[in-house]
Formats: structure tokens, sequence, C-alpha cells
């Protein structure tokens, strides 16, 4: 095997007597794409931060380039080499392009003074190293988020990298920016860098990486080769719980539909959609962001208003006037965005589940029924097995697949007819994953109708028993998820084939 | 064993909602104290007491105006605006139409218009800026900054910036009833809004609505909430409440004029975040307001019987409370964030 690059050994570190890390290692060989996986809350990010040098473990060593150390502080890290790219990018929005690339290491070299020529050289020399054609005068905050990650590594680069650390670079981006993306990475392995790449996300690891390495509550739980890994496994190791094979059979379609949309327009937005749902269906509509999908459900949400076309419900004709509108005509939507549309953060788990049916939960003078709003909390915390210590703590302390399941909970007490879910299990855990598509097919067979919108192509198969795909505003192709692939269904809604 | 755990974390989740009531008890207590002891003679005395439960209604009620316009994420800055222009609709009507010399009998119709306008203009006023704010979206900070202006404007106007005086004497009288000889009606009113107001926040469908918005308008929306009404109520309630401080500085003065209670507003202001109503909207109680509005008017009462202080410390000594607590609520809040990241980690 060739030198490391990274050795860590024995790595522990607790947080007011809270295990993060239970003796942890990790080895990344010279050149070498190595996956961290791990569920929320497996450690990972706490490993990340002690190599990087923001955390001092409490026990272990870190030995880079055959020197040993106890613990790093930040500023050492970097001298060797390790750079470190997190979710949000650390990029300065309203700098351009060549300010962001160059601004550091004139910084780094004590200059008083900027040369806006060397400037200019130094950041174009970093672009054309990974291949990426940027304009350099553009201010980042104009730039798509995935252009804003590749300056990012672009200013890893320019620090001598030696070892690059993604921290789950993919979450904020379409599968051709992913694409794109990884083909960068392979350039980087080629000019010799090591890269850690932490995700959660079984194909993206299968994909890129050739060694892994994968935590569960602080502790190693497996690591080896990716060939040698298979899906099963590797959900195992994350998890912990075996999972059947996941598929929905839809068992009690009703032929009338109970939703039904034709020729609806919305400008900008998405144009001429026509379908029908049925009780007892789960609805799959797949595309990329930014085609569409997002702005047709919240059409039937009543967020926006369509510009020609009509909605039905039961057969009669309908006009969703405001999100109350569509609550009261049994309609309820989970957004995609559980931070900043679907949840208020800082408020209690009572109050986040109870808040779309407190006109029940309160007498005719606006009263609570505070009895009644604490009987139903905790029916629900019981029937979708909400992990919470209690409904009174905020529920940004619960975990996301926690989060979202209390989202849920707030629009089935409500008696729906039509839900609809915009990217379901987004940044979830895989364990709870699995229980809420476990719970959509229950509700599915009990007679709801549901739509869920999202990108995650094995989701959508696994859940859906019609999908509908979208592109640049329209439905490109009904589908049926037991003889699609999903090599299909991502053709279709990129239309590269 | 589960059982106990979670009654001891249920417990645990109130001391952490409460410890902010607890410090202003401790607070409360403290300056309480700190007078007695400092001002023996003076300040624990039937007279203090008495004086200082008529100055604070006033303001009081239009702390705990602001004090809902924050809970929803906006703010308040015309409440003073309000309650002077609608003191003055009222001093202007009753200078105008009741006769000289009438007999108390005669004069009740008038002042029951009287007061009725008034509340009227205030709402009115509320429901200007929460129109500004929910329709046009404008800034709370900014609308009811023009709304002061506005109101304040329009009562100079009117009023050539004189003070309106000469109103019948039965409105001061009742105005300065004492039940008991001792608890004056306006504090008799101040108590009643509190609670109303303490109990509309707490247990009714709009004061979780209020809540729910001040923390995030935009999960409210896709909640179903109609944020623009929830809104426009909250401001006009405000306004409203107002219009109720300024019929107190009216009996008060006995007269209405457009530039009474000036510094209230930023007083005000710190009386609600001292209070603990988060300036970002979404927390915060009555009771916690309510003691921050003894608090302070335990301060200004005491330091008024140091003959050596001057006024304007009392300046400098509230801007550095409100600054202290500030920056106090910030510590706690960061302390509060990094014990949740060391939960999630488990």
């Amino acid at each position: 095997m060739a030198a490391s690059v990274l050795r860590v050994k024995g790595i522990t570190k607790s947080f007011g007597g809270v295990q993060a890390l239970r003796g942890v290692s990790l080895d990344i060989a010279l050149g070498e794409i190595h996956c961290l996986a791990g569920e929320n809350g497996s450690g990972k990010s706490t490993l990340i931060k002690i190599i990087s040098g923001v955390h001092e473990p409490d026990a272990g060593e870190i030995e880079i380039d055959g020197r040993r150390f106890s613990h790093l502080n930040p500023k050492e890290a970097i001298g060797l080499g390790i750079q470190v790219i997190y979710q949000d990018f650390s990029v300065f929005p309203n700098l351009t392009v060549m300010e962001n690339l160059a601004l550091n290491s004139e910084l780094m070299d004590k200059r008083k003074l900027v040369n806006y020529k060397r400037a200019r050289a130094i950041a174009a020399n970093a672009v054309s190293q990974i291949g990426f054609d940027v304009d350099l005068d553009e201010r980042v905050e104009n730039l798509t988020v995935a252009d804003r990650q590749l300056i990012a590594i672009c200013r890893a680069l320019l620090q001598e990298a030696k070892l690059i650390i993604m921290d789950e670079p993919t979450s904020a981006l379409t599968k051709k920016e992913v694409k794109a993306l990884f083909a960068v990475i392979k350039r980087l392995q080629a000019r010799g860098l090591s890269i850690l790449f932490v995700s959660h996300k079984l194909d993206e690891v299968f994909e890129i990486s050739e060694r892994y390495t994968i935590l569960r509550s602080g502790e190693n739980v497996a690591s080896g080769s990716t060939v040698e890994l298979d899906r099963k496994t590797f959900v195992f190791h994350m998890t912990g719980r075996q999972f059947e094979d996941e598929f929905y059979t839809p068992s009690a379609i009703r032929r009338e539909p109970i939703l039904s949309v034709r020729g609806l327009s919305l400008g900008g937005a998405y144009a001429d959609i026509s379908f029908d749902l049925a009780a007892g269906e789960i609805l799959g509509i797949t595309g990329l962001l930014g085609s569409g999908r997002t702005e047709l459900v919240e059409t039937l949400f009543g967020i926006f208003q369509p510009e020609a076309g009509t909605i039905s419900i039961r057969g009669k004709e309908v006009r969703i006037k405001s999100v109350k509108d569509a609550i009261r005509k049994g309609i309820g939507y989970v957004p995609s965005d559980r931070l900043t549309e679907g949840l208020f953060q800082p408020q209690t788990v009572e109050r986040n589940l109870s808040i779309t049916v407190l006109d029940r939960l309160s007498d005719h003078f606006g009263f609570l029924r505070r009895g009644a709003i604490a009987a139903m909390t905790r029916r629900w915390i019981g029937d979708l097995s909400i992990a919470t210590k209690s409904p009174a703590l905020p529920v940004r302390t619960l975990s996301g697949g926690n989060q979202q399941k209390v989202v849920l909970a707030r629009w089935l007490a409500n008696d729906l007819s039509i839900l609809m879910l915009n990217g379901p299990t987004m940044g979830v855990d895989i364990g709870s994953k699995y229980d809420i598509h476990v719970l959509m097919r229950k509700l599915a067979g009990k007679g709801l109708a549901i739509i869920i919108v999202s990108d995650d192509l094995p989701e959508v198969l696994a859940c859906a028993s019609r999908i509908l795909v979208m592109r640049d505003g329209v439905f490109v192709q009904e589908l049926d998820p037991t003889v699609t692939t999903e090599s299909k269904l991502s053709e279709l809604s990129t239309g590269i084939a | 064993m589960t059982t106990t755990k979670t009654a001891a974390t249920v417990r645990g989740v109130r001391s952490a909602r409460d410890p902010n009531l607890l410090r202003l008890l401790v607070m409360l207590v403290f300056v309480f104290v700190l007078m007695t002891v400092l001002r023996p003679n003076q300040f624990a005395t039937i007279a203090s007491f008495n004086s200082m439960m008529r100055q604070f209604p006033e303001y009081g009620i239009m702390s705990i105006g602001i004090s809902l316009a924050m809970i929803t994420g906006g703010i308040d800055l015309g409440v003073v605006g309000t309650a002077n222009l609608s003191a003055i609709v009222a001093a202007k009507f009753l200078i105008g139409t009741v006769p000289r010399g009438a007999p108390p009998a005669q004069v009740v119709p008038y002042l029951i218009i009287a007061v009725l306008l008034s509340l009227s203009v205030g709402l009115a006023c509320g429901t200007i800026a929460g129109t500004l704010i929910s329709r046009f979206n404008i800034p709370a900070i900014l609308a009811t900054l023009g709304t002061q202006q506005l109101f304040t404007g329009i009562a100079i106007g009117i009023t050539n910036g004189r003070p309106q005086s000469g109103l019948p004497l039965l409105y001061s009288r009742i105005g300065n009833t004492e039940f008991f000889r001792f608890v004056p009606l306006s504090f008799m009113i101040f108590f009643i809004v509190a609670v109303s107001v303490g109990i509309m926040l707490s247990r009714t469908r709009f004061g979780t609505f209020m809540y729910m918005m001040g923390t995030n308008p935009r999960a409210a929306r896709y909640a179903g909430l109609n944020n623009t009404s929830i809104i426009l109520r909250t401001y006009m309630i405000s306004g409203l409440l107002s219009s109720v401080a300024g019929l107190i500085m009216m009996a008060r003065a006995n007269s209405a004029k457009a530039d009474y209670g000036a510094p209230y507003t930023l007083q005000c202001v710190l009386i609600a975040v001292l209070g603990g109503i988060d300036p970002n909207g979404g927390f915060g109680t009555i009771g916690g307001v309510t003691m921050a509005i003894l608090i302070l008017q335990f301060l200004s009462s005491g330091l008024n019987m140091f003959n050596n202080i001057s006024n304007f410390y009392r300046d400098v000594i509230w801007g550095g409370v409100l600054i202290l607590v500030l920056v106090f609520n910030k510590l706690l809040s960061w302390r509060e964030e990094r014990r949740a990241v060391r939960k999630s980690m488990n």
C-alpha cells in the first residue's frame, strides 16, 4: 500500500460528558479518495474538526506525513496541507472570484497593498488547475452553489493542500453538478492529492471512493475497499439495522381521481401540466432543481396562483386561494426546506406539531384547549415514534428524521385527503428515511392520495406507484416504477443520454 | 426509570424557560432592597408607592404594546405619537363641545364619546402601521418611525403645538380616582391590560400564532397562518393600548399635548428587552415585561431621591442597563446553543 498522508489512531473526544468519539482510527493513503461515512451524530464532523485542528482530542494520535501530533491548531493543520471545504464553503459572497482566490495568499505573504495584476495571475492559475471556466470578475454571490464550491476548492489548492476534506459536498448540488464535481475530484487525485469525502449517500460513495471508513456512535464499525462493499452491508454498518428491500404495490387505488389538474400553467415555472391523482396512489414527480416541480406543488398548496388551467378536487373545479384554503380542502404539504419552511426551529415540539390544528383544538372564543393539544401531541409522538425527551423541547434539538416526522404529524393530524411531500427525506438519516417510506406506503394503503417530489431517484422508484418526469416546466414522460431504472429517470430529467 | 427521567427533563426544560423570570425577580428584589437600605425613610413608604403606581401605568401599557409588536418580529415606535394624537382628539372634542359649568350628569355622555373617539383614533393609527408592515412589506422599524413622525406631526398641526387644556373637571377627577385612597384608577387599568394581554398570549390561538409567526414568518405561511392578518391585528392592539395610555396621560396632566412622554419610546423598548422579549421575535412573556416595568420604576423613583444625582445620569444608567441586558442575553443564548450542540452530538 502507498504511504499514508494522514493516519489517525485511537482518537477519543467527549463534550461535557457526551462521548463523541471512542478510539477512532482513520488511514488515508497518498493520492487516495477515501470516503468517511456515518449517520448524523456518528462523529464524522467531530473527527474532521480534530484533523483540521478546531477541536483538541482527549486522547489519540494524528500522524501527517510521518510527523506525529497529539493535537493540532488550525494554522498548523493548514500549514501541513490539510484543507477542509465545509458545507457553506466559507467564501466571501460580496467579493469577486479573483478577490476570493487571491486575497488569502496576499494576506499570507503579509503584503500591505494588493497588486491586481499578480492577483489575477494567481486566480487564473488556480481555476485552470481544475479546468474551471469562470469569469474572474464575477461576484461570488452571483455564482451557483456548485461554482462557489469550486471556488473553495481552488482556494484550497492555492494553499498547497495535500489532503482536501469535503464535508457532504453534494448535498446542495444537482445530479449534473455532482458529475462535474466528481470529475474535478478525479483531476485532483491525478495531481497526487488525497481526498477525504464525507457523505452518507451510498451511490456517491460507490461511485467516487476507493476505500471507505464507516463510523457509528463514535466508533469505527467498518473500513476497507469500496469494490468489496455492497448496498446492504453499507446500510447495515451505517445504521446497525437490517432493512427489507423497498417497493410499493398499491393495493387500493380508487377508480375516480381525487385531484385532477388540466392545462395548469404559471409563467416562468411550468406550463400545460395535466395529471390525475387517485386515493391510495403515490405519485412521484421528479425533475431537476428549477424544473418547476416545486412551483407546481406549491400552486396546489395555494402559495402560487396559476395563470391558466384548472384544478378539480373530487370532480369539482376549485380555486385554491391560500394555504389556509388548501388545508380546508384537505391538502397538506411538507415543504422541501425543513429549516426555513417546515419548522419553527426554536419553538417546542408541541407547538410545531399542533400549529395546523389549533382551529380545531381551541374553543369558540379562541382559547386553546391545552389538555387536548397535549394529548394529541403525545399521541402523534407515540404513533410516529418521534424520538424526543419531551414535547416541551425546542424542535431544533431533534434529529433531521424526527423533525421531518413532526412536520408529517402536523399534516396527518389534519384529516387530509391529499398529502404532498417535497424532498421528504432530504438530510434525513437512513433509518428515519426507511421509517418515513414505510409510513407513506401505509398512509396510501389507508386511502390517502400522496404526491412526492424528489430528485432522490432510488426513493422515487421505491415509493411511487407512478412517476412523472418534469423538465423545463413540462411533463416529459410518465413511467411505471416497476419497469424503470434509475439511469432512465436521470436521462429523462436531465435530457442528457 | 423512564418516567422519572422524563419528568426530570420536563422540569429541566421549564426551568430553562423560567430563568429569565427568576433573574428578573432577583433583580427586582435587589433594586428594592438597595433603595430601601439607601433611602429607608423615603423609598419604602406608602406615599412613594402611591406615586409610583401613578407614574408607570402610562408607559407600562405602551411597553406592552411594543412587546406585542416585538413578539411578532417587529417593533412599534409609534406608540407615543399614537397616544398623544388620540388624547388630543379626545381633548379637542371635550373642549369644543362640553358647555362650560355643565353639571357632571350632563358631562358623562361627552366623556364616554371622547373615550370611544380616542380609542378609535388609536385603532386607526395601529391599522395604518399594520397595513404598511403587512401589505407593503415595509420593515416595522421604518414603518413605525414614519407613523410616529406622521402622528406627532398631525398632533402638532391641529394644536399648533399648544397644550390642550380646559378639560371638564370631571375627566381628571375620574381619571385620578384612588381606590381605598391608595390604588389609582390608572394602576387598575394597567393591571387589567396586563392580565388580559397575558392571557391572550399564553392561552389563545391568536397568541400562539403571534409567537409562531414571530419565530419564522415563512414557516408560518407554509403552516397556513394568515401573516397579514396577524400583523395587522397586532399593531391594531398596540394602537388601541397606546390610546389607553394617552387617556391616562391626559388625566394626569389634565391636558393633552403633542410632545408629552417623548422619551417613553426608547424607555418602552428598553423595558421590553429587559423583560425578556426577544428582539428577533417569537419569545417573551407579559410577566417578564411587568417585572421590567417595576424594576425601572424602582430605579427611577429611587434615583430621584438622591439630590446629588442629576436627572441626566438617569439616561446614562438606562442606556447602560439596556446594553448590559442585551449582551447578557446574547451570552446566555450562546451558552445554550453550545449546550444544544453538545447534546446533539450524543
